[in-house]
This record gives structure tokens, C-alpha cells and sequence, in this order.
């Protein structure tokens, strides 16, 4: 038409490349890079120490607990170290960036929360002797694999929380069918269904475990759809093994008695909520973190019990039989009694058959580290596939 | 076990419940596609509806008849705003639509500002105060078969219905909707007949942002129903692929919304069940399908039988006439 349009176009171009530019750097600010808090003055004298959460700190579930490990430690600690922590940070190449980042800030410590990260976690202990490296959830040394001296993996018997849930899934359920919605066929989550089902049969002998696979960590859709796929099949108990509290309203709907996983929800749905198996991160961390300060600290491989308080128990539902609850307290008190290192002290209290019916554990038998990180069978009475 | 528990109508029902969210939002694309500009900031644009959905049910004090429509209409106002950054990159500046729609799903999307907001707000720790839940339409939700299918669903799907009907309606049987075609089709011809482009392409673009926003808040309202950063995991991009699963026609879009729904159901269903077949491999049919239709989609002469708008994707300006 005319002949500037060129210029003009270019003029424009250039304005909406600017503009995405600022979208895209608004999008990075206000994701990982951008919320960190401290506590404590940063003056000589204080321990500088990182968490790294795969989700948000207000997800309700894993993050928030571990957040709440990490404000334990600030609050007892107060002026002796200084915190630090990124959040979303996806399992991925990031990650590597992220613990150079914190290290280059000083952090002596790290704490990274999520599976994924192992293999960053290690590298980076190789390369910088003089900071100590926290791996929750890790299962390199239990595996035997070589790692360096500075680098340490902690988590907990969750199963152990999970067997005593069981025990009052298999008093809630009327017509022994209990459905459960899970994420992946991995070893933690099947021993944490095996758990739950032997608490279950521990007082109700024909309790079955329906297993559904959603194969996802996080879909509040599909983790919904699955408990009424469950529902729909004859379930009239629900264990959600899931972050999201979508589950919930299916067993509300259906008037349901329904188990969470490591979050509270006896306020939102206190007309099914039961209890749920959860993880109290925050004694550990600060006892590492006391070790930075004194100069002790050690590789350690720590396996958290209930009695240690490390693994335990959410709020009891209002709708949960007095009896069912002293059944619950009396294996608390159990676990408890025994050692603080012990954990699975139930596996072995009678033969243990597979699906197929044959013996994976022998009456007497103490299951190790090792066997946990490595179950791969269902017990018997549970329905579904332990390879998903 | 009553007929209802018989493993088809438990899908079905499922199918429609969880295809609603698609619905919407595959609606709200096709008319910005229909006006010759994509839009990949479903995803995006759905988080920033069910986010302010979800904070309106929470604060908002007033029965449920006046706190979730002030709802939905809080979460279609959000979503169009991000659409309108959109259209102002886009139409305006003429930047690469898939370049632009990109960014507005990281900037809106799981972990920007829908998580921003969500957070300052203090939204996810209980449930929205007010919800949709399922209707016993007529008193025939228990009715054999057809009950839980099509009496039992909230008020969300019924109005998914009527705007099914109404946007096929528009798009093929109305004079702006004509013009909304040529507009796609051919921006250049549409102009010289005196169609304001840039007028419709704006207008379509955030019309359509808003209805993602609806689809947003049916998680934050109907699905979930509480805020859960990231909530949408995802449906925003299959609402993409099912605008060209249902070749640009609502009522075929609305098939394939169904269908998605089914084969996820029927995953997590034969399981239940007892049936062991690999649930990846039916976890992965729907992206199988979507991939065949985008093959046959994707070469350009195939593309124009199918429905797709000549003119998508590409800026127009209008000094090159």
C-alpha cells in the first residue's frame, strides 16, 4: 500500500519481542529462581544450608512437609544458621545449576527432597569435598553403590505408618473390599500397600486390597477418576496414596471412610477423613545440621522410625471407632517400645505368601533396608499387579 | 451389582464428567482458530480460570447461586485477560502465535503466576467453599443405563451442551459467523469486503481465552475441587489436539472430548476390575489418536478438507494486500 510497512513492521517486531523477553523473565522470577528466605543474620558465626523442593512449598503434601523441616531448624537454630531454599525445581539437567548456585552462595549443606536428584547430588559431593550433601529418599548406599564421603541419604519407614493405617482400614471396611489408588509400581509404594494390607489382614483375616495404578505423581483428575473407578468395582474403604485431596470427594460423595497419604485433611473432610501415614522431616535435618556445626557430621544412611518420631501418624477422624483408635495407639506403643532403629516389626510375625501363594518371608525373619528398597511382590490378598 | 455398576455405563459417565474441562476448552480454540490465530496458552489460560475461580468460591461470601456463577465469570474475566496479551502480541505486534501462546502458558501456567496467585492468596488448603456437584436431573439419576450418563452430571456439562449447540450454531448458520470463516480462511479477501479483522480476531481470541477459563474452573470447582498448583496437568494441550481430532466442528470436538474421557476411564476401570492388560499401553491410546489424526493433518492440502482456517497461524497485515 504504502512503503513503510517494513519499517514499521519491524519496529513492531522488535517491540513484541521485547515484551514476550519480559513474560518470559517475569515467568523464570517468579518460578525457581525466585523464592528464597532466610532466617538469622548472614555474620560470621552462622551455617548457611539449602533445601531444594520438587513442588511448591503450599502443595499440601510432600514440599509443605519438608518446608516444615526446614522452618523447624531456622526456629531452633535461630541466629546459627541462615536457610535457604528453591522450589520447583524440576528432576532434570536444572537441578545441577541449582546445587552449583547454592553452593557458590556458601551453603555448607544441602538438602535435596526429591528421587530425581540423586545423581546431581553425587556429582556435585565429588566436586566440593567441603560441603555436606542430604539426599531424602535416596537408596544408592543401601544398594551398595559407591558414593562420596560427604554425601548422605536419609527417609523413613512409611510403611510402618502405613501398616497401623491398615489396621483400621481393615476395621472400617464392611464388605472386606478396601480399594487403593496409587502412583507408580516402584518399591516404596509397594511395600507401603504390602504394610497396609498385612495391618489390614492383621485384624480382619479377609480384608482384600484393590490396587489401581494411575501412573502419575500428580494428576488431581485421574486421582479422582481412579477412586471411582474403585468405588465402582465395590470398594466401600478408600486409601488414596496421592498428593492431591481429589480422592476425598469421592469417598464424601459415596459417604466412604477414606485414608490420605502425608497430609492432614481431617478438617476439610472430617465426615470420611481417617488418618493418613506421614513424615515429620525436620529432627534429622536439624541434628545434620547441628553436626555441620560441630564438626561431626557423618555419612549415616538414616532409616526414620515411629519411634523416633520421624515416621507417624496424621490426626485420627472423628468418624473412627474408639476401639479402632486403641488398636492404632497399642501398635504405635509397640513400635515405640522397640528400639529406635527398629523398624518392620511385623513382617515376619507369620509366613508371608505371595499372589502366586509362595513364601517371601519366613516367619522370625527381620526384613533389612535392602529387602524393603527392593520388594517388588504383592502379598496375598491384594488384586492387581505389582509391575503396574 | 445393578446394571448402573456394568462396566459401559460407569465409563460413559466418567467419559462426560471428565471430558467437560475439554470441552470448554477446545470450544474457546476452535474460535481462535476459526479467526486464523492459534493459541497455545490453553494450559495456561485454564490455571489462571481455575485459580481465580477457586479464590471467588473461598472469599466470596453469598449462597452457591450467586457465589459460583460470580465464579465462573471471575475465571472466564482472568483467562481472557491472558488471551488478550495474546491477541496484543499477536494481532498487533504480529509476533510468531506459537512463540506467544507458549509463553502465556509458562507465564500463566503450573509455577507462574497461577501458583503466584494461589499462594499470595493462601488458595489449596481445604476445599472451595462452594462447589459444583452432580444433579439428579428430573429424578432420573438412578434410571437404568442412561441415568448416570446423562441425568447425573453437574450443571457445568449441561451448559457445555448448550454451548456446543450454540457455537456450531454460530460458526455455520450465522452471518457473523460466515464472516468469522472468511476471517480465517482468507483475512486479505475478508478485509476488502469490509470485515474488520483485527476486530474479530481480537474479539474471537479472548472470547475463546474465556472459555478456557471455564474449563479451568471446572477442576477447581467440579473436579477437584480445591486449588492444587498445576491442577489442569496437562488438559490444556489435549484440548489443542482435539480441535484438530474433531476437524474444527464443535459437535465432533465434543465426540472426541467423550472419547478422551472414555479410554482414561476405561484404563483405571479394567483395573479396578481385575483385568490386567498393560495400562500403558491404554494410558497411551489417547495420544496414539491424537497423533494419527495430526499425521493425516498434517500435510497442507489434507488440512484444508479437513476444516482447518487457511490462514492460521499466520499474521495478517494488511499493507501486503
Amino acid at each position: 500500500m504504502d512503503t513503510k510497512p517494513s519499517h514499521s513492521n519491524r519496529r513492531f517486531r522488535s517491540v513484541g519481542i521485547v515484551a514476550l523477553a519480559l513474560l518470559g523473565v517475569f515467568a523464570v522470577v517468579a518460578t525457581a529462581c525466585g523464592k528464597s528466605s532466610s532466617s538469622g543474620s548472614s555474620s560470621g558465626g552462622t551455617v548457611k544450608a539449602a533445601w531444594i523442593y520438587v513442588g511448591p512449598i503450599n502443595d499440601g503434601g510432600w514440599t509443605q512437609a519438608h518446608n516444615a523441616g526446614r522452618e523447624f531448624v531456622a526456629t531452633q537454630l535461630g541466629s546459627k544458621v541462615q536457610t535457604t531454599y528453591k522450589e520447583n525445581v524440576p528432576e532434570g539437567p536444572e537441578v545441577a545449576q541449582v546445587i552449583n548456585d547454592l553452593i557458590k552462595d556458601g551453603n555448607k549443606i544441602i538438602f535435596a527432597t526429591s528421587y530425581g536428584y540423586k545423581e546431581a547430588m553425587q556429582a556435585a559431593a565429588q566436586a566440593n569435598p567441603t560441603v555436606k550433601f542430604e539426599m531424602a529418599t535416596g537408596d544408592s548406599i543401601t544398594l551398595g553403590q559407591t558414593v562420596p564421603s560427604n554425601y548422605n541419604e536419609y527417609y523413613g519407614a512409611g510403611e510402618d505408618s502405613l501398616y497401623v493405617t491398615g489396621i483400621a482400614a481393615g476395621k472400617a471396611t464392611k464388605n472386606n473390599t478396601i480399594g487403593v489408588s496409587a502412583p507408580f509400581p516402584i518399591p516404596e509404594v509397594i511395600r507401603g500397600i504390602n504394610a497396609f494390607t498385612l495391618g489390614a489382614q492383621s485384624v480382619n483375616p479377609a480384608a482384600k486390597v484393590n490396587v489401581v495404578w494411575t501412573k502419575t505423581w500428580f494428576d488431581p483428575a485421574v486421582e479422582r477418576q481412579s477412586a471411582e473407578s474403585l468405588v465402582s468395582a465395590g470398594a466401600d474403604t478408600l486409601f488414596s496414596h496421592q498428593d492431591s485431596p481429589s480422592a476425598g470427594e469421592v469417598a464424601k460423595a459415596n459417604n466412604l471412610p477414606w485414608f490420605g497419604y502425608d497430609s492432614d485433611q481431617s478438617g476439610s473432610y472430617s465426615s470420611v477423613w481417617q488418618t493418613a501415614a506421614t513424615y515429620n522431616w525436620g529432627p534429622f535435618e536439624l541434628s545434620e545440621v547441628n553436626k555441620v556445626i560441630d564438626g561431626t557430621w557423618k555419612q549415616n544412611n538414616y532409616y526414620g522410625t515411629i519411634a523416633d518420631n520421624f515416621t507417624g501418624l496424621a490426626q485420627y477422624g472423628s468418624t473412627v471407632a474408639a476401639a479402632t483408635k486403641s488398636a492404632m495407639d497399642a501398635e504405635v506403643a509397640k513400635a515405640k517400645a522397640g528400639d529406635a532403629k527398629a523398624f518392620g516389626w511385623y513382617w515376619g510375625l507369620a509366613d508371608r505368601q505371595d499372589q502366586d501363594g509362595k513364601t517371601v518371608i519366613t516367619k522370625g525373619q527381620t526384613l533389612t533396608m535392602k529387602d524393603l528398597y527392593t520388594m517388588s511382590y504383592f502379598v496375598k490378598g491384594i488384586s492387581g499387579s505389582p509391575k503396574g | 451389582m445393578s446394571i448402573n455398576d456394568n462396566i459401559f455405563v460407569v465409563i460413559m459417565a466418567s467419559a462426560i464428567f471428565y471430558g467437560t474441562p475439554l470441552v470448554f476448552a477446545s470450544l474457546g480454540e476452535v474460535l481462535a482458530e476459526r479467526s486464523g490465530v492459534l493459541n497455545l496458552g490453553v494450559e495456561g489460560m485454564m490455571l489462571l480460570g481455575a485459580v481465580a475461580a477457586a479464590w471467588v468460591s473461598t472469599n466470596v461470601g453469598g449462597p452457591a447461586f450467586v457465589v459460583l456463577p460470580l465464579a465462573i465469570l471471575a475465571a472466564m474475566v482472568a483467562a481472557a485477560l491472558g488471551a488478550a496479551i495474546h491477541a496484543f502480541l499477536t494481532i498487533t505486534l504480529r509476533v510468531n502465535q506459537i512463540i506467544s501462546g507458549l509463553a502465556l502458558t509458562i507465564f500463566a501456567g503450573a509455577a507462574g503466576l497461577s501458583s503466584y496467585l494461589a499462594g499470595i492468596w493462601h488458595l489449596g488448603q481445604s476445599p472451595v467453599a462452594h462447589q459444583f456437584l452432580r444433579l439428579d436431573v428430573f429424578g432420573l439419576a438412578d434410571a437404568p443405563v442412561v441415568g448416570p450418563i446423562l441425568f447425573h452430571q453437574t450443571l457445568l456439562t449441561y451448559i457445555s451442551w448448550i454451548f456446543v449447540l450454540g457455537a456450531s450454531f454460530y460458526l455455520f448458520k450465522t452471518r457473523m459467523g460466515l464472516h468469522l470463516r472468511a476471517v480465517g480462511e482468507s483475512p486479505q479477501t475478508a478485509d476488502s469486503v469490509g470485515i474488520p479483522v483485527v476486530r474479530y480476531r481480537y474479539a474471537h481470541v479472548i472470547i475463546g481465552g474465556s472459555f478456557a477459563g471455564i474449563a479451568g474452573a471446572c477442576f477447581s470447582l467440579m473436579i477437584v475441587p480445591t486449588w492444587v498448583d498445576g491442577m489442569t496437568a496437562g488438559q490444556g494441550w489435549i484440548a489443542l489436539a482435539l480441535v484438530i481430532f474433531g476437524f474444527w466442528r464443535p459437535d465432533l470436538m465434543l465426540v472426541g472430548a467423550y472419547l478422551f474421557g472414555a479410554l482414561s476411564s476405561l484404563s483405571l476401570t479394567l483395573q479396578a476390575r481385575g483385568f490386567h492388560i498393560s495400562t500403558a499401553f491404554l494410558a497411551a491410546l489417547p495420544y496414539v489418536m491424537t497423533i494419527v489424526v495430526l499425521v493425516i493433518a498434517s500435510n497442507a492440502s489434507s488440512r484444508r478438507q479437513l476444516g482447518a482456517p487457511a490462514a492460521l497461524g499466520k499474521p495478517y497485515e494488511r499493507e501486503e494486500r
